[in-house]
C-alpha cells in the first residue's frame, strides 16, 4: 500500500513524457530552425500596425474569411471611419467577412494553387512559424515566381514584401551530397532596415495571432476572476464540509 | 409547504426517492480521493450536454457550412468561445475522469460482487462515451476530423466478408461526406446523450441496490446498528454532498484553468491540424485520433503480422496449455483445446489488420469479464498480496505508454532502443497479460486478513 502512492507521483511524469520526448529531425518549421517572436495581445499598437499590413498586402490573395471588418475594428481600437476609408478594398460594409481582394479562380490559375485562408494560419501552424516563414523567402532562379522559401520549399507564393526586406541569397553547404541551409546574406537591401523589418513582421505575426482567436484577450482576463471566484467559493465549501463532518470518525 | 409535499406523496414518491436515494442512501464514511470521480462524471455530464444545447443553435452539420459555423460560434456568437470551449475541454475532461473513476475500481475491486451489473453497465456507458466523442470529433469538420472518422470507420473493412458494405452503410457515401456529417450529428446529439443519460440512471439504481464499495472494500451492511443503519455508513445527503462540493469546486478550478488559459494543451485537445477544414485531397501526415483513444489505436496499429506470429500465437498456445492443467473437467479440456486450435488456424488464415481489429476490440470487451477473471477472496487492493498490486501498476503503465504511443509515427524511436511500434507490440502483449493471466495470479496471490469493520487509512 505504501508503494502505490509512489506509482500515482510518477504517473504525471508519464503523462508529461510526450513534452519531453524529443523532436524528430523536421521540426515545425521543416527543415530550419524557428526563430522566436514575442506574441502580445496587450501591445495595441504591434497589433494595428500589423492589422494594417495584412490588409494591405496579405489580403490582396488570402481571405480571412471567418472574421469581420468591425469586429476588428473595435477590438484594436480602431475607429469605423479610419477602417472604412482606408481598409475597406474588398468589401462594402464594414460588417462584412475579411474576403481577398482577388476571385480565388484567378489566383488558382496565376499560382496554380488558390491562396489558403489566414484566419487561423497562427492556430494551423504556430506564430513561430509564420514569423519564421515571413523572413525567410530568397532569390530563387530555378522557381516559377523567382522566390522560394527554406521553411516551405517551392512555395508557390513570390515574396510580396521584397520592397521591404530587399533581396536575400541563400547559403547552402553540401555535405554528403545532401544540401544545408547555412544563412542568408543581403545581397540588395530593402526600403526597411533588418531590424525594422523583423519588427514589421513581429507586428503582423502578433495579428495573426489575434486573428486566429479574437477571443484570447478576454478569456484570459475572464478566466482571472473565475479562479478568484472559484477559490472562494472552495474556502466556503471547505468549512461547511468540515462543519458538517465533526462527529464523523 | 408541509401540506403541498404530502399532497404530491400520495401521487409520487417523491419523499421515497429522496429518502432511498439520498437523504437516507447509507454510503461508507471511509471514501477517499478516487470516490469523486464517480460524481464529477455526472458533472462533466451535464456540461456537455448544457453547452452541446447551445452549440446546436448555432452549428450547421453541412460539409459546406460546417467549419465556417463553428468559427462565427467562436467570433460573433456572445460567449459562444466560452460555450465552445467548455463543450471541447469538457470532452477531455470526460475521459479523465472516467478513467481514473474505472482505474478506483480496478483498485478497490468495486467490480466483484455483488457489484458485477454496475461494473457491466459502466463499461457500456464507457462505450457509448467513446462513440459520442468519436463522432463528435467529425462535426468542427476539420481535416483531423475528416481523415480521423475515414481511418477509423475504414477498420471496419477488414470485417471479413461484410466489411466493406459495413463501412458504407455507416457512412452513407463511399467516403466520408455530407451523409456521414449529417447521421453523426443526429447520433451525437440525440441518440447516444439518450441512450448515456439512460444508462447512466441505470448505473446508479444498480448502485444503490447493492450499496457502494470502499477502499477498504469491507461490506458495511454486515454491522447495522438497532435501527437497521450501517454502523459505517453515513447518509450520502447531507455527508456527501458537501463533500462532493468541495471536490467538485476543486475539479472546476483544474477544468477553467484549461478553458481560460490554455484551451488547446499544445494540440493534445484541440489538434492544429483541425484548424484547417477538412480537405479531401489534404492528407495530414500523422493521422491519429485524440488522445483518450490512442491506446486502443496502439494496439490496433501494433497488430502486424510479427505480433500475430510471434506473440499471439505463443501467448494462445502458453494460456491453452495453462488452462488445460488448471481445470479438471474433461469437457472443459476440450473445449479449450478447441478454441485454441480455431485461434491458431485463424492467426495463420486471416491477414493481420483483422486481429488488429479484434484486439482492438477485445481490448474494451475484457473489462466486461473481469468479475469472473478475478478469483481472489478480497476486494481491496490494501488487502491482496503483491502480485496482484504489481500487475495492476504495469498494466496502468502499459495503458499510460499505448496511448503516447499511439499519438506518435510509429517507424520514429520515441522511448529507447525500439521503435515505437515495437514498444506497443511489447505492450499489447502486457495489456492482455493483465487480463488473461488475471485468474491465476489472483488464486495464487497471498491476500491479508481483510478488517471486520472500514478503516481510515
Amino acid at each position: 500500500m505504501k508503494k502505490l502512492p509512489i506509482l500515482f507521483l510518477l504517473l504525471p511524469v508519464l503523462l508529461l513524457a510526450p513534452a519531453l520526448a524529443p523532436a524528430s529531425s523536421e521540426g515545425p518549421c521543416g527543415a530550419v530552425q524557428c526563430d522566436r517572436v514575442k506574441v502580445d495581445l496587450n501591445d495595441k499598437p504591434s497589433l494595428q500596425n500589423g492589422a494594417r499590413i495584412f490588409v494591405n498586402y496579405c489580403l490582396s490573395c488570402h481571405s480571412a474569411s471567418y472574421m469581420r471588418y468591425n469586429r476588428m475594428g473595435q477590438d484594436l481600437g480602431i475607429s469605423e471611419e479610419l477602417i472604412t476609408e482606408n481598409l475597406l478594398f474588398a468589401a462594402d460594409k464594414i460588417g462584412d467577412l475579411m474576403k481577398a481582394v482577388m476571385p480565388k479562380e484567378d489566383a488558382k490559375d496565376w499560382f496554380g494553387t488558390a491562396p489558403p485562408d489566414l484566419t487561423l494560419e497562427a492556430r494551423a501552424r504556430s506564430p513561430e512559424w509564420i514569423y519564421t516563414y515571413l523572413r525567410s523567402f530568397y532569390r530563387d532562379n530555378k522557381s516559377p515566381s523567382g522566390w522560394n522559401n527554406t521553411v516551405f520549399p517551392n512555395v508557390a507564393m513570390p515574396h510580396v514584401l521584397y520592397e521591404w526586406q530587399g533581396h536575400q541569397r541563400a547559403v547552402f553547404k553540401t555535405e554528403k551530397g545532401m544540401a544545408h541551409f547555412e544563412k542568408f546574406e543581403l545581397e540588395r537591401p530593402g526600403t526597411l532596415s533588418p531590424k525594422e523589418y523583423d519588427k514589421a513582421m513581429r507586428d503582423l505575426t502578433n495579428f495573426m495571432v489575434y486573428l486566429g482567436e479574437p477571443a484570447k484577450l478576454e478569456r484570459t482576463q475572464l478566466g482571472v476572476y473565475v479562479l478568484i471566484f472559484l477559490l472562494v467559493f472552495l474556502v466556503l465549501a471547505y468549512l461547511l464540509k468540515k462543519a458538517y463532518w465533526k462527529d464523523i470518525h | 409547504m408541509q401540506k403541498l409535499l404530502a399532497w404530491i406523496d400520495e401521487r409520487f414518491p417523491a419523499t421515497k426517492v429522496w429518502e432511498e436515494h439520498v437523504s437516507k442512501y447509507y454510503a461508507p464514511k471511509n471514501f477517499n480521493f478516487w470516490y469523486y470521480f464517480g460524481s464529477l462524471a455526472m458533472v462533466v455530464l451535464v456540461i456537455q450536454i448544457l453547452s452541446g444545447i447551445f452549440l446546436t443553435m448555432h452549428y450547421k452539420p453541412d460539409t459546406g457550412l460546417a467549419f465556417a459555423s463553428v468559427e462565427y460560434i467562436m467570433r460573433d456568437v456572445p460567449w459562444g468561445w466560452l460555450i465552445r470551449y467548455l463543450h471541447s475541454t469538457g470532452a477531455s475532461f470526460f475521459f479523465i475522469v472516467v478513467y481514473l473513476h474505472m482505474f478506483r475500481g480496478l483498485m478497490y475491486g468495486s467490480f466483484k460482487g455483488p457489484r458485477e451489473l454496475v461494473w457491466i453497465i459502466g463499461m457500456v456507458i464507457f462505450i457509448a462515451l467513446m462513440a459520442e466523442a468519436f463522432m463528435g470529433y467529425l462535426l468542427p469538420w476539420g481535416n483531423m476530423s475528416y481523415w480521423g472518422a475515414q481511418v477509423i470507420i475504414s477498420l471496419f473493412d477488414a470485417i471479413p466478408l461484410v466489411g466493406p458494405a459495413l463501412s458504407e452503410w455507416i457512412r452513407g457515401d463511399f467516403v466520408v461526406a455530407d451523409a456521414t456529417l449529417n447521421r453523426f450529428f443526429s447520433l451525437h446529439v440525440i441518440a447516444v446523450p439518450l441512450l448515456l443519460l439512460v444508462l447512466v440512471f441505470l448505473h446508479i439504481v444498480a448502485l444503490h441496490k447493492v450499496g457502494s464499495n470502499n477502499p477498504d472494500g469491507v461490506d458495511i451492511k454486515k454491522k447495522k446498528d438497532a435501527k437497521g443503519v450501517p454502523l459505517d455508513g453515513i447518509a450520502f445527503h447531507p455527508y456527501y454532498t458537501v463533500k462532493d462540493t468541495v471536490g467538485t469546486v476543486v475539479f472546476l478550478m483544474f477544468f477553467s484553468a484549461v478553458v481560460f488559459f490554455t484551451p488547446e494543451v499544445g494540440g493534445w485537445f484541440l489538434e492544429h491540424d483541425n484548424f484547417v477544414p477538412a480537405n479531401i485531397l489534404n492528407t495530414p501526415p500523422d493521422i491519429k485520433p485524440l488522445w483518450y483513444f490512442t491506446p486502443f489505436y496502439s494496439i490496433l496499429r501494433a497488430t502486424t503480422e510479427e505480433l500475430v506470429r510471434f506473440g499471439l500465437i505463443p501467448f494462445v498456445v502458453l494460456l491453452a496449455a495453462l488452462t488445460v492443467v488448471s481445470i479438471r473437467n474433461i469437457k472443459a479440456k476440450a473445449v479449450t483445446i478447441l478454441a485454441a486450435v480455431v485461434l491458431l488456424v485463424g492467426f495463420l488464415m486471416l491477414e493481420a489488420k483483422v486481429w488488429g481489429v479484434v484486439l482492438m476490440g477485445l481490448s474494451l470487451v475484457l473489462f466486461f469479464f473481469l468479475p469472473w477473471l478475478d478469483r481472489s477472496p478480497v476486494k481491496s487492493i490494501r488487502y491482496r498480496g503483491w502480485m496482484y498490486k504489481t500487475t495492476l501498476g504495469i498494466f496502468v503503465v502499459s495503458f499510460v505508454v499505448l496511448g503516447f504511443l499511439g499519438t506518435r509515427n510509429p517507424g520514429h524511436v520515441d522511448l529507447i532502443l525500439f521503435q515505437n511500434v515495437r514498444w506497443a507490440q511489447v505492450l499489447t502483449v502486457v495489456y492482455f497479460m493483465f487480463f488473461l493471466l488475471m485468474p491465476w495470479v489472483s488464486t495464487y496471490d497471498k491476500t491479508k486478513p481483510v478488517p471486520e469493520r472500514v478503516t481510515w487509512k
